[in-house]
C-alpha cells in the first residue's frame, strides 16, 4: 500500500513488518520520530516485541546485542552524537558476532553543535566491523531495514542502515509500505543461534590470547567477504518478491562515458536527475552510485570504473587531514586498474549545505577541463 | 540449611584464576550456589570475569557472558527481555560487576536500569577499589585507604550505594557478606523469589590490594559487620529497612588493624573513621526503626 511518510516512518513501518522482538532507543534528532513512531506502535499493540526505553545509546546498544546474542531480533535507532556514544559497543556488537540492525540518521557532529545532514557519523564508524548501507531515499530506507535483517541474521554481522538528516530522515515521499504476508515470506521468523541456553552453558567471549584474537578477527573477515554475496543475493530475492532492486552499486550511462561521477545517498538523486541535460548539453558522463559502504565492493566497482579515465567523487563527508572517505576508498579499490585513472574528490553538501543541478555541472566542467586531480579535495560552496 | 552448605553444588568448578584467598571469589561461589544451574550470568571486565575463566575454558557451569565495563545492567536487562520475547519466564538473569563497574563507569547503566525496574539480580562484587588494573581508587575506597592511586591515603569517603539504589525504589537492596555465607545466600534465594531489578552489594575482601593474609578474607568481614562498618541491611521497595545482624559494635580498631591498607592511618584519622562509622550507623538505624512501624 501506497503511504505518504517520511524516511524515518518508513524505518519504523519495517521494523514493524519484520516482527521486531526487541527495539532498545534513545532519543536524538533527527532519528526521535523512528523511536516515538515504534513507541506509538508497541502501545497499540502493533509491534509485538518489546520496547526498551533506554537511558542513552550506549546502554541500548549494550541491550540489543545481548539480546541478539540470546537468539530475538534486534533493532535500534540513532544518530550522530548518539552514534559515536555507541562507538565501544559497535566493536563489541560485531566482535560478538550479533545481528544487530540499526538505523542510523546521518547528523553533523559537534563541535559545532549542528542537526544538518553530513555522513562523517556514521563513515567515522567505518572499522567497527558493522555491515553499512546508504540510501537514497524513504523507498530505499524501508526497503533496506528488510534486507539488513536478513543480511545480519544470515552472516551473523550487525547491519547499520544509514539515511540523511532531513532529506530523507523527515521529507514525505510516496512510500510503497508492502504486505504483511510477502514481508513474512521474506524475512522468516528469527533463526540466529541462542548463546545462552541454560540446557547447555557456554561462555560468550570470554578472555583469549594473541592466536585466538587473531582467528576471529579472520573469521570475522571471512563473513563480511561473504556478506558481498549475502547482499547481491538477498537484493534478487528481494527483487524478485516486492519488484524492486538496488544492488551495491548502481552505474548509469557509463559504458560510453569521458567522465563517471561516483555519489551515494541523496546527492545521487540530483546528479541522477542533472545527467540527461548535461548529456544533451554534450557531456559524455556517467553516474555510480555506491550504495553499500562495509563490506566495500571492490569488484562490483572496478567491473564498472576499471577503464574510465576521469572519475570525480561527490560525497558530503570529510575525514579531516585528508579528503571526502568514500574518495579515498574508491582510490584503494582502483590502484590495480589497468589505466592511469584521473580521480578527483569534491566536497559537495558538507553540513547539510544544498548540492543542487548547478553545483554538479560545476563540478563536471571542472573535472572536464581539469588535466590531473588534485592530491586533495576541492570544497564545493554557492 | 546445613546440607545446603555442606554438600553444595556447585555452580562455581574448580580451576579459578583468582589469587589465594580471594574473597571475591569466594563470594561468587556462594551467589552462584544460591542462585542454581538454571541462570543466566553476566560478567564484565573485573576480578569477577578473571574468577570465570579465559576463553574456551570456563569455570562457572551457567550459560554466561562475558559484556563490556559499564554495561552489567542494561546487558542482563538485554537478555532477560529476550528471554522473555521467547516465553521463557522462569530464567533468572544475574550480572556480576565491580565496585568500578558499579559505583562509578557503570553506574548511569545501573540508574536506568533499575529506573526502568528490568528483571534482573545485580550483585556488586565490592572490593573497594579498581583490582582488575592493579589497585586504584575507586568511589567504593574508604577513606584513608591505600590505593596505588591513592598512595598517601583516600582523601574521599565511600560513596553510600545503597542509599544510591533505595532511592530508584526498586523492589529489593541486600548487603551481604563471605564472613556471613548463610545470610548471603539467603538473601540470594530471596531475591530469586522477586521480580524486578535486585541489588546485592557485596563485600568482597581482596587479600591483594587489602593487604591481608589469605585466610583472612571470611575473618575481615565479620570484623566488619561487628563494627558496624559494612552492616547487614535489607531494603524493600527502596524504603522499608531491616537490620539482619546485631552487630557488636566494637570499636574500628578491630577491623582496620587487620589490613595493610589502613597501616599507616593517624590517631586523629582512626577517631574520624570511628565518628563517620558511628553517624551511619545512627541513620540506618533511625531508618530501620522509622519504616519498621
Ligand atoms: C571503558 C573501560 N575503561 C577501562 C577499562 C579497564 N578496566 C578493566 S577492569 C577495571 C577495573 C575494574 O574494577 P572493579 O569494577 O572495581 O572490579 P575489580 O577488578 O576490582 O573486581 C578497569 C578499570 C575497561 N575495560 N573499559
Ligand atoms: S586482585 Fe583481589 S579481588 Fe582480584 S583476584 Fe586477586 S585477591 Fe581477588
Ligand atoms: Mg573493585
Amino acid at each position: 500500500m501506497k503511504k505518504f511518510i517520511s524516511g524515518n516512518h518508513a524505518v519504523a513501518e519495517a521494523v514493524r513488518l519484520c516482527r521486531t522482538q526487541i527495539v532498545a532507543a534513545y532519543p536524538i534528532t533527527p532519528q526521535t520520530p523512528i523511536y516515538e513512531k515504534l513507541s506509538e506502535l508497541e502501545a497499540g499493540g502493533e509491534l509485538g516485541g518489546i520496547m526498551m526505553r533506554m537511558e542513552s545509546e550506549h546502554s541500548a546498544m549494550a541491550a540489543c546485542l545481548s539480546a541478539s546474542l540470546t537468539g530475538v531480533r534486534t533493532f535500534t535507532a540513532t544518530s550522530s552524537q548518539g552514534l559515536a556514544l555507541m562507538h565501544e559497543m559497535l566493536h563489541f556488537a560485531s566482535g560478538a558476532r550479533s545481528s544487530v540492525v540499526m538505523a542510523n540518521v546521518n547528523r553533523t557532529l559537534a563541535a559545532p553543535w549542528a542537526f544538518w545532514s553530513d555522513q562523517t557519523d556514521s563513515l567515522s564508524q567505518r572499522d567497527t566491523g558493522w555491515i553499512q548501507i546508504y540510501c537514497e531515499d524513504n523507498q530505499e530506507a524501508l526497503d533496506s531495514v528488510i534486507q539488513a535483517f536478513r543480511i545480519a541474521e544470515k552472516v551473523l554481522l550487525p547491519c547499520m542502515v544509514v539515511l540523511e538528516a532531513h532529506y530523507i530522515s523527515h521529507f514525505m515521499e510516496p512510500v510503497d509500505v508492502p504486505d504483511q504476508t510477502l514481508v513474512d515470506r521474506f524475512v522468516p521468523p528469527v533463526d540466529i543461534p541462542r548463546r545462552f541456553e541454560v540446557d547447555n552453558p557456554r561462555f560468550s567471549l570470554g578472555v583469549v590470547n594473541q592466536k585466538q584474537y587473531r582467528d576471529f578477527r579472520r573469521l570475522s573477515q571471512e563473513a563480511m567477504e561473504l556478506a558481498l554475496e549475502v547482499i547481491e543475493d538477498v537484493d534478487k530475492k528481494f527483487a524478485r518478491t516486492f519488484g524492486r532492486g538496488y544492488g551495491m552499486v548502481e552505474a548509469v550511462d557509463t559504458e560510453d562515458a569521458d567522465l563517471v561521477l561516483v555519489t551515494t545517498a541523496t546527492i545521487t538523486s540530483t546528479a541522477r536527475a542533472t545527467l540527461p541535460i548535461l548529456r544533451e548539453k554534450g557531456f559524455k558522463i556517467g553516474l555510480v552510485k555506491i550504495r553499500v559502504f562495509r563490506p566495500f565492493p571492490t569488484q562490483a566497482l572496478r567491473k564498472i570504473l576499471d577503464n574510465v579515465s576521469k572519475i570525480a567523487v561527490i560525497e558530503r563527508n570529510i575525514s579531516l587531514g585528508r579528503e571526502g572517505i568514500f574518495c579515498s576508498e574508491l582510490k584503494a579499490a582502483l590502484a590495480n586498474s589497468p589505466v592511469r585513472q584521473q580521480i578527483q574528490g569534491y566536497l559537495a553538501g558538507i553540513g547539510g549545505t544544498d548540492v543542487d543541478p548547478g553545483m554538479i555541472e560545476r563540478i563536471v566542467v571542472d573535472a572536464m577541463e581539469r588535466k590531473e586531480a588534485m592530491d586533495g579535495p576541492i570544497w564545493m560552496t554557492e | 540449611m546445613l546440607t545446603e552448605t555442606s554438600r553444595p553444588t556447585e555452580v562455581m568448578r574448580s580451576g579459578h584464576l583468582a589469587c589465594p584467598g580471594c574473597g571475591l571469589a569466594m563470594g561468587m561461589r556462594m551467589v552462584l550456589r544460591a542462585l542454581g544451574h538454571h541462570a543466566v550470568v553476566v560478567v564484565v571486565p573485573s576480578c569477577a570475569a578473571i574468577v570465570s575463566g579465559p576463553f574456551p575454558n570456563a569455570a562457572l557451569d551457567v550459560p554466561l557472558f562475558h559484556s563490556a565495563f559499564e554495561v552489567a545492567a542494561p546487558t542482563a536487562a538485554g537478555i532477560s527481555n529476550a528471554l522473555k520475547v521467547q516465553g521463557k519466564d522462569d530464567i533468572p538473569v544475574l550480572a556480576f560487576a565491580g565496585d568500578g563497574g558499579t559505583f562509578d563507569i557503570g553506574l548511569q547503566s545501573l540508574s536506568g536500569a533499575a529506573d526502568r525496574n528490568e528483571d534482573l539480580i545485580y550483585v556488586c562484587m565490592d572490593n573497594e577499589g579498581y583490582m582488575n588494573t592493579g589497585i586504584q581508587v575507586s568511589s567504593a575506597t574508604p577513606r584513608f585507604a591505600w590505593t596505588g592511586t591513592s598512595p598517601t591515603g583516600n582523601t574521599r569517603r565511600k560513596k553510600q550505594i545503597m542509599e544510591i539504589m533505595a532511592a530508584h525504589r526498586i523492589p529489593y537492596a541486600a548487603t551481604a557478606c563471605v564472613g556471613f555465607p548463610e545470610d548471603l545466600m539467603n538473601k540470594v534465594k530471596r531475591a530469586k523469589e522477586i521480580r524486578g531489578t535486585r541489588f546485592i552489594h557485596l563485600l568482597s575482601p581482596c587479600p591483594t590490594g587489602w593487604k591481608i593474609e589469605e585466610h583472612m578474607s571470611p575473618k575481615v568481614t565479620v570484623a566488619a559487620v561487628e563494627t558496624n562498618i559494612f552492616p547487614l541491611f535489607e531494603i524493600y521497595d527502596g524504603t522499608r529497612y531491616e537490620i539482619n545482624h546485631e552487630s557488636r559494635s566494637l570499636p574500628v580498631e578491630r577491623y582496620l588493624s587487620l589490613q595493610g591498607r589502613f597501616r599507616h592511618l593517624t590517631e586523629e584519622q582512626r577517631l574520624e573513621t570511628q565518628s563517620e562509622v558511628d553517624q551511619n550507623w545512627k541513620v540506618l538505624n533511625a531508618k530501620a526503626s522509622g519504616y519498621a512501624c
